[in-house]
């Protein structure tokens, strides 16, 4: 890689002053938007990038952004810093190190969509990034970038940080909607959805702070340069969060579609020991865990080719496990996370991870049971599709994938 | 006498104007935060202050704070100081439960238990977003979080002579 564009902090170090960061060219794209530019001008472009969300869904972002209806207003602009999922760490190493190109972001999509408005909705664990956050909004308020008449123009834009208090259930996009309103963190029944009916029942886009921060260079630098990264299905660059079994773990910033071999072998050194890599789990706790043979690790990282051979990417937080793990344990791990996290709202996820993590509990003992293991297929199956909100059903894709493909770790011969 | 208002009426100002008028309680957060900022702790006082700033009732304001686990209520008890290590998947394959049940020995209390001299109290939590730096904690207390990342047994037992020394430690 010959230039960072996202962890720009790796070739800048002191990318997160203000001064430093409109010396490189920061605030520009926001700069031409306003002066030169349509608020359809700005969509037009993120539409054409082929730009994707970063948060898992991997939904286009120009598409969302075209959802908002015309005649209902105020528009909202939300970033989802709640980054909760475990395995990720990509947008606390932006928050803390490159806020300003992500603040930009989120200015450009306020523009886009011509809200006067943002939220920024951080997880209750980035306390220390919220102040440091928040004095960065100051400065710009400072500078003219926020407040009323931004830059000498008739356009009025604010941003304001909310803290959540330890609630993995908020990266839930209407969960967070319902946390910055004051209430318990629960999914909301779609629809209506947030475009039309979002934040205080306007409507409202909810975007992932990784994907933001890619909107400035597409403003700056055209939407043909940024396909020319990545691959055709998947434009740009992503920030892969890697962890688990291996020597170097971190964050990764490498265009899609660079391979799961490359990912842990060049840049993480492969595993401790250099032990067998028995699984790859490419979306954090959330992943259907995938048997780490000769084609996954050769399976170029970008969304239509991990779905190919039965995965997910989602936000591409690649968890490595080797060969000492037992599965059952992992599956126990991962169920209990799910079980202390599920809101309560719904009761297949409210039950089904209450059952499971007490199933896998056992299992993860020392005399594992075949009758065991075939009810917990059984309770993770009967959750799937059930599910009030996307959470719920991540609860079950460890626990399936792993009874099919490691029989021998729940004592199935 | 609201006393939340009172003591820090220019701050809950500052937060109440980021929202809509017309949605006064989205500052409930903010406000349980304010409310904790001293103590560590959240009382019934400051649940009906914040009930009377939002316009919530006292046993709405009570059920935010019950949902949210960085909340504490007042009769939760714990020390001043909490010690949150993260033990979730992809840190555990680092080495944190071991971690945790260590230091947890050298401090002679189990997880969720509080030290004999009631200032810290040592939790095993969820995912905090920096497994490529595990062994990881955060230590809430004094209104902030503080991260420690890559820890060792002797790195967080210096960590709790440092809060022991801290001068409103004492009271």
């Amino acid at each position: 890689m010959t230039e960072y564009l996202l962890l720009r902090h790796r070739d800048i170090p002191a990318i997160d002053q203000l001064a430093v960061y409109r010396e490189n060219g920061g605030f520009a794209a926001f700069e031409k938007a306003l002066k030169q530019l349509q608020p359809g001008d700005v969509l037009t472009a993120v539409k054409a990038s082929g730009l994707r969300g970063r948060g898992g869904a991997g939904f286009p972002t120009g598409t969302k952004w075209s959802f908002l209806p015309e005649t209902i207003w105020p528009h909202y602009v939300v970033a989802n810093a709640d980054e909760s999922e475990p395995g990720t760490f990509k947008d606390r190493e932006i928050l803390e190190r490159n806020p300003f190109q992500f603040l930009e972001g989120l200015m450009l999509a306020c523009f886009a969509v011509q809200a006067r408005v943002g939220y920024v909705y951080l997880r209750g664990e980035f306390w220390p990034l919220t102040q440091k956050l928040n004095r960065c909004i100051l400065e710009l308020e400072q500078a003219g970038l926020l407040g009323d008449h931004v830059l000498g123009t008739d356009v009025s834009l604010r941003i304001y940080t909310h803290l959540g208090a330890g609630a993995y259930i908020c990266g839930e996009e209407t969960a967070l909607l319902e946390s910055i309103e004051g209430k318990l963190g629960q999914p909301r029944l779609r629809p209506p959805f947030p475009a039309v009916s979002g934040l205080f029942a306007r409507p409202t886009v909810i975007n992932n702070v990784e994907t933001l921060t890619n909107v400035p260079l597409i403003i700056a630098r055209g939407a043909d340069w940024f396909r020319t990264l990545g691959t055709e299905d998947s434009p740009g660059v992503k920030i892969f969060s890697l962890s688990g079994c291996v020597n170097h773990p971190g964050n990764y910033e490498l265009p899609f579609g660079t391979t799961f071999r490359t990912l842990i072998e060049q840049y993480g050194g492969g595993t401790p020991d250099g032990r067998a890599i028995k699984a790859i789990m490419p979306a954090g706790a959330s992943s259907t865990i995938l048997v780490a043979d000769a084609q996954t690790l050769d399976t170029p990282m970008d969304y239509k080719s991990v779905a190919a051979i039965g995965g997910q990417l989602g936000s591409a937080s690649v968890i490595v496990v080797d060969d000492s793990v037992n599965m059952a344990d992992l599956v126990n791990q991962t169920v209990h996370f799910f079980k202390h996290e599920s809101c309560g709202k719904c009761t297949p996820c409210r039950e089904g991870t209450y059952w499971m993590a007490h199933i896998t509990a056992r299992l993860a003992g020392d005399q594992p049971d075949a009758q065991d293991a075939a009810l917990l297929g059984s309770v993770a199956r009967q959750m799937q599709n059930k599910c009030l909100c996307a959470l719920g059903e991540f609860s079950t894709m460890a626990v399936v994938s792993a009874l099919e493909k490691f029989p021998q770790d729940f004592g199935i011969s | 006498m609201n006393l939340l208002l009172q003591q820090s009426s220019a701050e809950v100002e500052q937060i109440l104007v980021r929202y809509p008028a017309e949605h006064r309680r989205a500052a409930v957060m903010p406000l349980l935060f304010l409310a904790q900022r001293t103590t560590g702790r959240i009382d019934s006082q400051a649940l009906a202050d914040i009930a009377e700033i939002t316009g919530l009732s006292t046993t709405d304001v009570a059920s935010i704070m019950g949902f949210y686990t960085l909340f504490h209520a007042e009769e939760d008890g714990g020390g001043r100081f909490r010690i949150q290590v993260c033990t979730d998947m992809p840190c555990a394959l680092r080495g944190a439960r071991q971690f945790l049940a260590a230091f947890c020995e050298a401090l002679g209390i189990q997880p969720g238990q509080t030290t004999p001299d009631g200032l810290i109290t040592v939790e095993e939590v969820k995912c905090l977003a920096a497994c490529d730096h595990a062994p990881f904690l955060q230590v809430q207390g004094d209104g902030e979080l503080v991260d420690y990342p890559d820890q060792t047994v002797e790195s967080a037992l210096a960590l709790v002579e440092t809060l022991r020394q801290k001068p409103w430690a004492r009271y």
